[in-house]
Formats: C-alpha cells, sequence, structure tokens
C-alpha cells in the first residue's frame, strides 16, 4: 500500500491529481512522548465529503493524532497530506496559510471571552485579512446556519454549553474549510445538546459537502454521523471500516469493548449464572444486512428440532443498514446446540456460545 | 488650618499625582510589552526563548529585590542624564517609573500567564501567528487583570512618591514628615492622611468599575 502511495507521489507532487479525492492523507505517523508511544504508525485515508469517525480510549493517541494534522503538534515521523500538499516538516509561518484550509472545533469550544459572537466567528476572516464589511456579512452568513442568528451582539459567557459549540462550528467554517477536524466536541455537552450538535454537523456534511474527520470515545457519535470508522489503541489502528459492519461484526476486544454501551448486553442476573455445563445453552448471535431481513427466528424453528427461546436482543439501523444483536437460549438436550449454530452460521450471522445456564429463570 | 497650609496642601496633592500619573504611564508602557515578553519567551510560550526569558527576568528581580529609597539615590546619574536635574518632582518620576516598571510587568504577567491555553491554540488552528495570538486573544483576554494590576501599580506609586521628598521632589508624603511630623503640626499630618485616603480610594474605584465593565466572562 505504502509503495503503491509512493508511486504515485512520484509522478506528481505536491498536488497528487490520482488521488483529488482525498482530502487527508496520513502516511505511517509517529510520536512519542519521553519513553511512550502517543501515534505508532498510523495510515489513514479520509476522502472527500465523507465523516470519518475516529475512535478511542482516553490515552489511545487520538488527540494527538488529530493535533498533528494541523500542526499544532509536530510528528517525529510519517507524512500528512492535505488536498494533496504535505503539511509535515513545515515552519509554524508555512503552516498558517494550510491552517486557514482546516477548521477546528475543539471540546471546551475555546471561545474568545472578550469578543462577541459575530466577532468570533468572524476571527479567521480577520486574520486572513478580510475587510471588515466582508467578514462581517460571512460571519452573519454563518450564524444563521447554525441558527444563532439573534445572538450576533452576545458575549459567549451568555450562551449555553450547545450554542457556544454551535459559534465554534460557525467559527471553524468561516473561512471555508477542505476539512474540518472535531476533537472531541460534544464530549462536555449533554446527551440531547449532543444530539442536536451530532445532527447539525451531519446536515452541514451533506448541505455542503463537508469532510469532518472527528475523534471521540464515545461510539454514540460515531454511530449517529460516521460514514466510517477507525478504532485506535494504543497509538495504532486496530481496526476500520464502514460504520455499519465495524458495528454487526467488531473483529478487536477493543471495538467490542467500546461498543458494549450502545450494542444490546447480556443482562447480567444471567451472566451471574452462566456456566460450563447446564439445560440451556445461551448462545449471541449478530446479524446484519440480509440476515435481519429475511424471517430468520422462524425459518431456524422449522429447520431445528430444538426448543429455543429469545431470551433478550435488538435490531437498530445503521447508515441505513439494520444490525442486530440477538441472545438465544437453547435446550441441550440431543446435540441441538451444534445444529443451530451450524444454521445460524450459514445464514451470515456470527454466533458466539456464551455459556451455560440450568434454571430458566 | 491657614491659608498657606491649604495652599502647600494642594500644591503637594497636585505633585503627587503628577508623580504617580507620570510614572504610573511609563510603568504601563514599558511594563505591559515587557509582562508579555516574559509569557512569550517562557517554556511552552508562543515565541520560547530560554536565554532572552533568563536575561528578562533575572532583570527584573533585580530591580526588585532593591529598596526603592536606595534605588531612588542609586539611580541619580540616570536621572541627571534623562531630566538634566536630579532634584524635583520630575526627577523623581525617573526612579518611580524605573521601579513601577518591573513590578507591573509581574502583575501584567500573572493575568497574561492566566489566558486559557486552549484560546491560544484555537486561534492557532485558525492560522493565527505571534502578532494575532498577542492582538486578539492574550492583551484583550487577560484586559480584567491588567487594569486591575495597573490600578494596584498606581496605588503603590502614590506610596513609593512619598519617599520622593528624600530628593526634594515634594508630594503629600514630604508635606507630611515635614510639617506634620518634624513640626509636630498633627492637623497636617491628618488632613494629609485623609487626602490620600480620598485618593487610593478615588484610584481603586475608578479601576474597580473599569474592570467591571471590561470582563466580559460570566
Amino acid at each position: 500500500m505504502t509503495q503503491h502511495f509512493a508511486t504515485i507521489e512520484g509522478v506528481s507532487r505536491p498536488l497528487d491529481t490520482a488521488l483529488s479525492e482525498t482530502v487527508v492523507r496520513i502516511v505511517d505517523l509517529k510520536r512519542r512522548f519521553g519513553q511512550t508511544p502517543a501515534v505508532d504508525g498510523v495510515s489513514l485515508t479520509v476522502r472527500k465529503g465523507e465523516v470519518l469517525g475516529i475512535i478511542g480510549r482516553s490515552g489511545a493517541g487520538k488527540s494527538t493524532l488529530i493535533r498533528c494534522l494541523n500542526g499544532l503538534e509536530q510528528p517525529d515521523s510519517g507524512q500528512i497530506f492535505v488536498e494533496g500538499r504535505e503539511i509535515t516538516g513545515l515552519s509554524e509561518r508555512e503552516l498558517q496559510p494550510l491552517r486557514r484550509r482546516i477548521g477546528m472545533i475543539f471540546q471546551h469550544f475555546n471561545l474568545l471571552s472578550a469578543k462577541t459572537v459575530e466577532e468570533n466567528v468572524a476571527l479567521p476572516l480577520k486574520i486572513e485579512g478580510l475587510p471588515k464589511s466582508e467578514r462581517l456579512k460571512r460571519a452573519a452568513e454563518l450564524l444563521e446556519l447554525v441558527g444563532l442568528a439573534d445572538k450576533a451582539k452576545a458575549y459567549p459567557a451568555a450562551l449555553s454549553g450547545g450554542q457556544k459549540q454551535r459559534v465554534g462550528i460557525a467559527r471553524a467554517l468561516a473561512a471555508r474549510p477542505a476539512v474540518l477536524l472535531s476533537d472531541e466536541a460534544t464530549s462536555a455537552l449533554d446527551p440531547e445538546t449532543t444530539r442536536s450538535i451530532l445532527a447539525l454537523l451531519k446536515d452541514i456534511n451533506q448541505k455542503l459537502g463537508l469532510t469532518i474527520l472527528l475523534i471521540t470515545h464515545e461510539m454514540e457519535v460515531i454511530r449517529s454521523i460516521a460514514d466510517r470508522v477507525a478504532v485506535i489503541d494504543a497509538g495504532r489502528i486496530v481496526e476500520e471500516g464502514p460504520v455499519w459492519s465495524t458495528f454487526a461484526d467488531p473483529r478487536t476486544e477493543v471495538t467490542r469493548s467500546l461498543l458494549a454501551g450502545i450494542r444490546p448486553q447480556l443482562p447480567q442476573a444471567i451472566v451471574a449464572r452462566l456456566a460450563g455445563a447446564g439445560r440451556e445453552a445461551i448462545l449471541r448471535v449478530d446479524i446484519a444486512g440480509e440476515a435481519v431481513r429475511r424471517p430468520l427466528l422462524q425459518e431456524l424453528a422449522t429447520a431445528v428440532p430444538s426448543r429455543f427461546r429469545l431470551v433478550h436482543g435488538g435490531i437498530d439501523t445503521i447508515q441505513g443498514e439494520p444490525v442486530g444483536t440477538l441472545f438465544l437460549g437453547v435446550e441441550t438436550a440431543s446435540r441441538g446446540v451444534a445444529e443451530v449454530v451450524e444454521f445460524l452460521n450459514a445464514r451470515d450471522a456470527r454466533v458466539e456460545v456464551l455459556g451455560y445456564v440450568t434454571d430458566n429463570a | 488650618m491657614s491659608q498657606i497650609m491649604l495652599e502647600l496642601l494642594l500644591r503637594s496633592l497636585w505633585e503627587t499625582v503628577l508623580m504617580t500619573a507620570a510614572s504610573g504611564l511609563i510603568s504601563l508602557v514599558f511594563g505591559l510589552p515587557l509582562g508579555l515578553a516574559l509569557v512569550a519567551t517562557d517554556r511552552g510560550g508562543i515565541a520560547e526563548h530560554r536565554w532572552i526569558n533568563g536575561v528578562l527576568g533575572a532583570l527584573v528581580n533585580g530591580f526588585r529585590s532593591v529598596p526603592f529609597i536606595i534605588l531612588l539615590v542609586a539611580l541619580i546619574p540616570v536621572t541627571r542624564l534623562i531630566v538634566g536635574t536630579s532634584i524635583g518632582t520630575w526627577a523623581a518620576i525617573v526612579p518611580l517609573a524605573i521601579a513601577a516598571t518591573p513590578y507591573y510587568a509581574r502583575i501584567a504577567e500573572v493575568s497574561l500567564r492566566e489566558v486559557d491555553r486552549g484560546l491560544i491554540e484555537a486561534v492557532r488552528a485558525m492560522g493565527g501567528g505571534r502578532w494575532a495570538i498577542i492582538r486578539e486573544v492574550l492583551v484583550p483576554e487577560a484586559l480584567p487583570g491588567i487594569v486591575a494590576g495597573f490600578t494596584v501599580t498606581l496605588v503603590t506609586l502614590v506610596g513609593a512618591s512619598a519617599m520622593a521628598g528624600a530628593i526634594g521632589a515634594g508630594g503629600l508624603g514630604d508635606l507630611a514628615i515635614r510639617y506634620g511630623y518634624q513640626r509636630f503640626e498633627t492637623a497636617v499630618m491628618v488632613a494629609v492622611v485623609a487626602v490620600l485616603i480620598v485618593l487610593v480610594c478615588g484610584i481603586q474605584w475608578i479601576g474597580d468599575r473599569l474592570v467591571t465593565r471590561l470582563d466580559r466572562r460570566a
């Protein structure tokens, strides 16, 4: 893969047209703090118009990664291309014009308290050197877009958290960036406000075709707006793919544990009674797409003689794709469990025997 | 109190106000950039420079550790060089300003240091350079503290100017010592103290009102 990139680069630098649909390209990025590697060889591509979510636990290196993208943090090695131009190794002064192509929103909003809302939104344009009338005109448009036109003259202290982040978004969009970086933008907000901010970001992504790269530790954020997800752990990308398929079939322990909060889980009362053997096997069945659309349980009941029951479960729609997790209790008499597993596996369901219970309370 | 005494009191008040205002203004003009330089060149600052930071810090500490009465006398050659004389109100303004500048620089430094680093980061992220950070973030965000610190400096200068009598600068402190203390004229002493209280309260009140008007945080 890296070899392939190198070839293309050799032909046309710095604007490699062959990858024109790529807005951000990261190649083998590394950054360590003392002995601890924060980012340990990350390669990623963000395509034009998509929302890429990077998720990881705290300390996984996601903050360092996103801060490298606009040069707030200098990587030790590796390359970053934004719109085909390499930004790694540039001086602070050389970075300045490029940063105007990259908007950023922050967990704690970072609005200037001494400036009004419209002055905050217009600030990137002031730095760019636009005349005042044009700045204020653009600020008014953006405040209209984020639904805060009536707060133009207010100071940030008079706004709620959600309103502050809307101002932050308006400010990040002022200079018409090619990509928006979101650094835990909803982590300081309550669930309801989080939903409204995510809806706004999704809306902007669709209306303006804006490319968004966000980092978060909440799967809920990924679920509601990301098209693709990359899971980062100990500075490495351990899993990457479309959100729905990653949700349906998480391949790493980290992903599974991050998903735990928003996917159906086996009730604790049953987990506590799981044993190595028993009258009933508890199965976890993960299904997505076609497997959800067909009458799977009815087919199962017809095909296998074993009695089974639905213990727990749920089906969710992610990016328009149904993704479900079901917990089945299957009677262990006459090797029924193996039959059930075989039948489900043949129909694209992922089955895992979690354990056995004896009394089906 | 006699007519002459009243005139003397008024003249002394004027001398104190002049010394405080002039040296205060000078300390603002030089102290604020000095404070900015201290913050900017510090570790992790916007223009990190260990060497310059060390020199500036040492200079500030050096001047601040010399008692004002000593500085007043020690700076006589400098004063003579700048204002042509080493005696009188204008001559006192030089040592007062030189003492107040590092004092105010430290106060301004504290306020500037308290500015949320996230704000500096936000402006860097939107393509702002050092100038933009100073003009749009550091100074405006620290302004309430900068003004409050300037108020403190002015009040300190009112007190320090009392010592300027030692080089014939006049002022309220000088009046109180020569008439109130050495000639046992209690009425003069009381009057001077009363005027000083009104003066200091007035400066503080104006400073506080300004800070309230400038502070947009919550």
